[in-house]
């Protein structure tokens, strides 16, 4: 995949490397500092109580990380993974502090640099996920590559419930006292 | 690390330091008699609130500092027995320790302190000095009279008010290291008066031998000036604890001093109460008669700090931490290595399995000694309630002594920072409560003070505390009416003694009169419980009216590790914490009750227990319906209940993974573990799912979703689903 690598410059400062995959046929991209690792898909405890798009838990090396499927986050239909599916473990920052955290793609894509220039403010319409999540759109030669806000994205998926008609954020009150 | 990182550890460090600083100086103060001067009690005390002062002053804290100064001020005039300890400037005194203790938290972060607080304090403690500032100027005067009487000819060439002092500096060897120069120390010493250096190198080893980062070298001194002890001894303060130092007056004043000591001594003798005071006073009349000689070491063992000096380091908790995450993936490989043991063919298996069995012996031990690591005494806690009772006390009007036996038994780390509240709230019961008021007391025959026992032992896997009071013991006709009055029983239920006892944990329940601030709101029992569940222990109470009460809690010795059954339910396997488990019954249709069309009970022995579907919890499809199934039977708080299951699998020790590092807290779920396979297996919260399963939380969403439940098919009362 040709990609605008040759033409933009490395802004290390300003985290501008993109680790993108494919979703619904769509690209999307994470910073590449808040990626942990990408690993293949392995099958998941669920966990009881979860909205559909949180498909459990897996033992990343002795550590429990629950898994998103972002397919079904974003609204769409989940479909039967195959040996192109990956899990994608990113590191972020919630209001209660770091998690570590995997979602499903179905397939990884590219790492750019890009060029601030390139990053254009997300538009009001047009995108299959929530805009909410959106930092930003990028053209890219081969088409638009829609930037993630990870942080939120992830946050909200653990803690918030998301009313999908009106696309406001209810965030529940876990009860811990249990 | 970058700057900023640097500044949080070493304020953490102080805020560290200075709050064990502030727990001897309250111990001190504690243990402070009015209207005697122990002389090295106050010692102890006020050299912990130099350390304070001089560690905020460094450290850039100076409220602090200067707070610290004016009760230091105070603490001087006392160890310097021109003020003698009274009940108030104990009173006040302990207050400024809480006023400290809350700028400290303000500047971790926590609420701001009025600085009208502040204030009020140190004109109290400025009032307190008042008095003893007149007396002092009395005394000078005197000294100054008949110093010149009776003064030597050294002194008479020294001058009327200079001092001669003979100090004797003996360094430990690792001084060096510490980063203290012993050359600095008698620049500042020489800034105080005509100094005079002698070195003495009799202890330097051989050049061969020598280490030069090692100090070898201690060193005579004498200084002459207008000095006081005191200003020797703080140049010394920051190798107080590396060194040995002997200061001592070479002129005649002190011998003055020590002779107006010896009576103001046996004044004070006089006017004391018979008893303890006495004894301590005739042993500080000898220390006063000797020559006033001040040897600093390291701290003696008589300081009320629960932490042995004796070769010990202080390590974060990252630390151990991480060490015992490590020995559990060695857990888990080894039990990994053990399937492999029993899946090797005929020939290998048996030396495989010798060596895994002795993996597993070593892997056992190495995680005792591990978690060994993490136990902490129960002193630590216990260590605030002296103080707690002694303000209660005097806040309630009762008279009431505490004994605590058993300080040293060891508790996990986490266990023991999660017990102290519900211990608070339980002494605070007895002291509330259980004992009467003096009055009270004597009339029935009983003792005007009485006395609270906290007791920690270790019995069997757990370590049990126990809270034992000599007082009134419970009102079981208030408890029986009160539990009444508000439903929880009803009036024709007949109750054994122990089970009215039970009622106190009870939600909502408090038979106390009156809200006070200190318990009565009747939220207290049933949280103090559930805090103890939580920590997968037990509480209980025994009460003989009259006589007192035992409340009894028994812990687990470690929580990082379960003892778990593995269960099956469709495809997923759970954990059950062992010590849950009552029994496993294979379930018998003909003993299944369905009630009003939503919960299904078993009649076992003539106990009707509802039955929790797991298979509905866990959202999963029943394994065969309408097939022998397993019901296992727990016990969670108070409660039992039937978890049906699909099979029962072995059992095994499973280390606790957190769900609420990377996700959140999940309720029914108290946490995960990595099976042998590498995949991860939930632990089940039999209290937490006992509460969803009456929340009705999944049992709507079961019949919403018209899952077919095997019993309902066939034994259905009342004709539904």
């Amino acid at each position: 995949m040709e990609n605008a690598l040759s033409q933009t410059l490395v802004d290390e400062t300003q985290g501008n490397q993109q680790l993108t995959f494919i979703l619904s046929g769509e690209e999307y991209g994470v910073d590449i500092l808040q990626v942990q690792e990408v690993k293949s898909w392995t099958a998941t405890t669920p966990i009881p109580g979860t909205p559909d798009y949180v498909l459990g838990v897996i033992n990343l090396r002795g550590t429990i990380v629950p898994v998103i499927d972002l397919r079904v986050r974003f609204g769409a239909d989940s479909v039967s993974f195959n040996n192109e599916t990956v899990i994608i473990v990113v590191r972020v920052n919630c209001a209660v502090g770091n998690r570590t955290v995997g979602m499903v793609a179905d397939a990884i894509s590219e790492v750019y640099d890009l060029n601030s220039e390139d990053v254009k403010p997300p538009p009001d319409f047009g995108t299959t996920v929530s805009i909410h999540y959106v930092r930003s759109l990028v053209s890219m030669p081969n088409g638009m590559v829609i930037l993630l806000d990870v942080d939120k994205l992830i946050s909200e998926s653990i803690f918030g419930v998301i009313d999908q008609q009106t696309d406001s954020i209810e965030v529940s009150h876990v009860d811990t006292t249990h | 690390m970058n700057d900023t990182n640097d500044f949080a550890d070493i304020h953490e460090i102080f805020l560290e330091e200075c709050a064990e600083n502030l727990d001897v100086l309250e111990a001190g103060l504690l243990e402070l008699k009015t209207g005697v001067t122990d002389l090295d009690l106050l010692n102890n005390i006020f050299r912990a609130a130099h350390s304070i002062k001089g560690g905020a002053a460094t450290f850039g804290f100076i409220p602090i500092s200067e707070f610290t100064h004016h009760m230091e001020t105070l603490l001087d005039e006392m160890r310097n027995e021109n003020l003698q300890p009274s009940s108030e400037s104990g009173h006040i005194l302990l207050s400024c320790v809480d006023v400290l203790r809350a700028m400290m938290e303000e500047s971790s972060g926590g609420v701001a302190v009025e600085q009208a607080n502040i204030e009020k304090h140190i004109n109290q403690l400025k009032q307190i000095g008042i008095g003893v500032t007149q007396n002092e100027a009395r005394t000078t005067s005197k000294l100054s009279a008949e110093a010149s009487t009776e003064v030597s000819t050294e002194l008479a060439q020294v001058g009327a008010f200079q001092r001669v002092w003979s100090i004797r500096f003996k360094p430990k060897p690792h001084l060096l290291e510490t980063g203290n120069d012993p050359l600095n120390l008698f620049q500042e010493l020489e800034k105080l008066g005509a100094l005079t250096v002698k070195a003495k190198t009799g202890k330097v080893p051989d050049i061969e031998m020598i280490d030069p980062h090692q100090c070898f070298i201690h060193w005579e001194l004498k200084l002459i000036g207008e000095v006081s002890e005191d200003q020797i001894a703080e140049v010394f303060d920051w190798v107080e604890f590396d060194c040995e130092l002997e200061i001592k007056a070479e002129d005649g004043i002190r011998e003055l001093n020590s002779d107006i000591e010896t009576i103001n001594a046996k004044v004070q003798a006089s006017q004391l109460m018979p008893g303890t005071s006495t004894k301590e006073n005739e042993g500080k009349e000898d220390e006063v008669a000797n020559s006033a000689t001040v040897t600093v070491e390291a701290p003696s063992s008589k300081q009320a700090k629960p932490n042995p000096e004796a070769g010990s380091i202080r390590v974060s908790t990252h630390k151990i931490d991480q060490l015992i995450d490590l020995v559990g993936e060695l857990v888990i490989t080894q039990s990994m290595l053990r399937r492999f043991g029993e899946e090797a063919s005929e020939v290998d298996q048996e030396a495989l399995r010798d060596s895994v069995s002795e993996l597993l012996r070593n892997t056992r031990q190495l995680q005792e000694s591990v978690m060994m690591i993490r136990m902490l005494p129960i002193s630590f806690c216990f260590a605030r309630f002296p103080r707690l009772v002694h303000d209660m006390s005097a806040k309630l009007g009762k008279k009431i002594n505490l004994e605590m036996v058993g300080e040293n038994t060891e508790v996990d780390k986490t266990v023991l920072e999660k017990i102290s509240d519900p211990l608070v709230h339980l002494v605070r019961n007895a002291l509330d409560h259980g004992i009467e008021s003096p009055n009270d007391r004597l009339a029935a025959g009983k003792n005007q003070t009485g006395t609270i026992t906290l007791k920690a032992f270790h019995e069997g896997a757990n370590v049990v505390l126990q809270i034992i009071d000599d007082g009134a013991g419970l009102n079981r006709t208030r408890i029986l009416a009160k539990a009444i009055e508000k439903g929880i029983v009803s009036e024709s239920e007949e109750l054994t003694d122990e089970q009215i006892d039970q009622l106190i944990f009870k939600p909502g329940f408090s038979t106390a009169e009156a809200v006070s601030d200190v318990s009565g709101r009747g939220v207290g029992m049933d949280v103090v419980r559930r805090n103890i569940v939580q920590l997968s222990g037990r509480v209980d109470v025994k009460s003989v009216p009259g006589q007192g009460s035992i409340l009894t809690i028994s812990l687990p010795l470690t929580l990082a590790i379960l003892e778990g059954q593995l269960i099956r339910v469709g495809n997923q396997i759970f954990i059950i914490s062992l010590l849950s488990i009552i029994e496993t019954v294979s379930v018998d249709h003909s003993l299944v009750n369905n009630i009003a069309g939503d919960a299904d009970v078993y009649r076992l022995r003539g106990e009707h227990i509802p039955i929790i579907h797991l298979s509905d919890y866990a959202e999963l499809p029943a394994d065969r319906p309408g097939a022998d199934r397993l019901l296992v039977i727990v016990e969670g708080e108070g409660q039992r209940v039937g978890i049906l299951v699909d099979e029962l699998l072995g059992q095994q020790q499973v280390v606790i993974k957190s769900l609420e590092k990377n996700f959140r807290a999940v309720p029914g779920v108290t946490g995960a573990t990595i099976l042998g396979d590498g995949t991860v297996a939930l632990i089940i919260d039999t209290p937490g799912l006992l509460k969803k399963y009456l929340s009705g939380d999944w049992q709507i969403k079961s019949l919403l979703s018209a899952k077919k439940r095997p019993f309902s098919d066939d034994f259905v009362v009342n004709g539904h689903n």
